[in-house]
């Protein structure tokens, strides 16, 4: 990574302008040229250093349901079960982990009572237990990595 | 959750529009405008009414932290008494290693864990110090733990809301 590269990650991870040219605004705090930000933001996206940039939304703000969700395969039905669960377009990320519930899914559905359908569609689907662990706190969120 | 009319069908368009990523062109919001048939000064207004609302948490770069070298992703999980994970969780959380700190229900006898802290590292053994880190905050109120390590990336899309 270059040092343009890393400017832009330590410069960017918040607080993006909301105005008519903000990657100009964000180049002059940064002093770097407007092109030069668009331009290095695109080879970072394309890298896969970044998986994206723009707004992140929070679901329950939004009127919608967020959970986290984990189940335990079997490991000889592993990759058909992954197949399975994320052909739901409401599973946003799934990570498989070391555990007896080895894989674990956040289901973020846009209204609150779809979450349940989402549920059991995968539980016929896979013909396993989804344990549904929705967030009953939030005490933080939030990380800047330093590169 | 408690309120359905936090956002309307403008600000849905905006949010479909914006969720896979902004616009990499000199105006961006106006680009995005311009494919909905707002003005650029509609879209500016509401995103920053969303994001005064909390409905846009930021708006920036999302880095991967597997390419960034923070390959060891630690799910630390604690059994904590309930009456105490409030402020338990807030100290956990104030931690720079972790990333998400949250209360979730248990599910026994599977999963005793009603505390969840996300540690990213280098190493698993920077997790694993960080782990050790939490353990002794916690103290006696920790009744037992388990990481689980990311081996596998399954999915990432981000949130999506449909059409």
């Amino acid at each position: 990574m270059n040092a343009l590269e890393r400017t832009l990650i330590n410069g960017l991870q918040g607080g993006f302008p909301i105005c008519e040219r903000p990657y100009l605004a964000v180049a002059e705090r940064l002093g770097l040229t407007e092109e030069a930000v668009i331009e290095g933001l695109r080879g970072l996206l394309d890298q896969g250093i970044l998986s994206r940039f723009g707004p992140l939304y929070h679901a329950e703000r939004m009127g919608g349901a967020l959970s986290l969700a984990a189940l335990a395969v079997p490991e000889a039905d592993f990759e058909r079960v992954v197949a399975e669960v994320n052909a739901f377009p409401e599973v946003a990320h799934n990570y498989a982990r070391d555990h007896a519930l080895n894989m674990w899914f956040v289901l973020a559905t846009e209204k609150p009572e779809r979450k349940a359908e989402v549920i059991a569609g995968i539980e016929a689907a896979t013909g396993l237990k989804v344990h549904d662990m929705p967030k009953l706190a939030e005490y933080y969120v939030g990380l800047r990595l330093e590169v | 959750m408690q309120d359905r009319d936090a956002i309307d069908e403008i600000d849905r368009q905006i949010i479909r529009a914006t969720q896979a990523g902004l616009p990499l062109t000199p105006r961006p919001y106006a680009a995005i405008a311009e494919q909905l048939g707002l003005s650029a000064d509609v879209v500016m207004a509401r995103l920053r009414a969303m994001q005064e609302r909390g409905v846009i948490r930021r708006i920036g770069a999302v880095p991967n932290h597997y390419k960034l070298g923070y390959r060891a992703n630690g799910m630390t999980v604690w059994d904590v008494p309930d009456e105490a994970i409030d402020a338990l969780g807030a100290r956990v959380g104030a931690l720079d290693a972790v990333s998400h700190c949250y209360h979730r229900p248990r599910h026994r006898p599977d999963w005793p864990y009603n505390l969840f802290a996300m540690v990213h590292g280098r190493t698993r053994e920077e997790v694993e110090r960080e782990t050790a880190r939490i353990a002794a905050l916690l103290g006696e109120a920790n009744r037992g733990h388990a990481v689980l390590y990311s081996t596998r990336i399954l999915k990432k899309t981000g949130l999506r809301i449909g059409d």
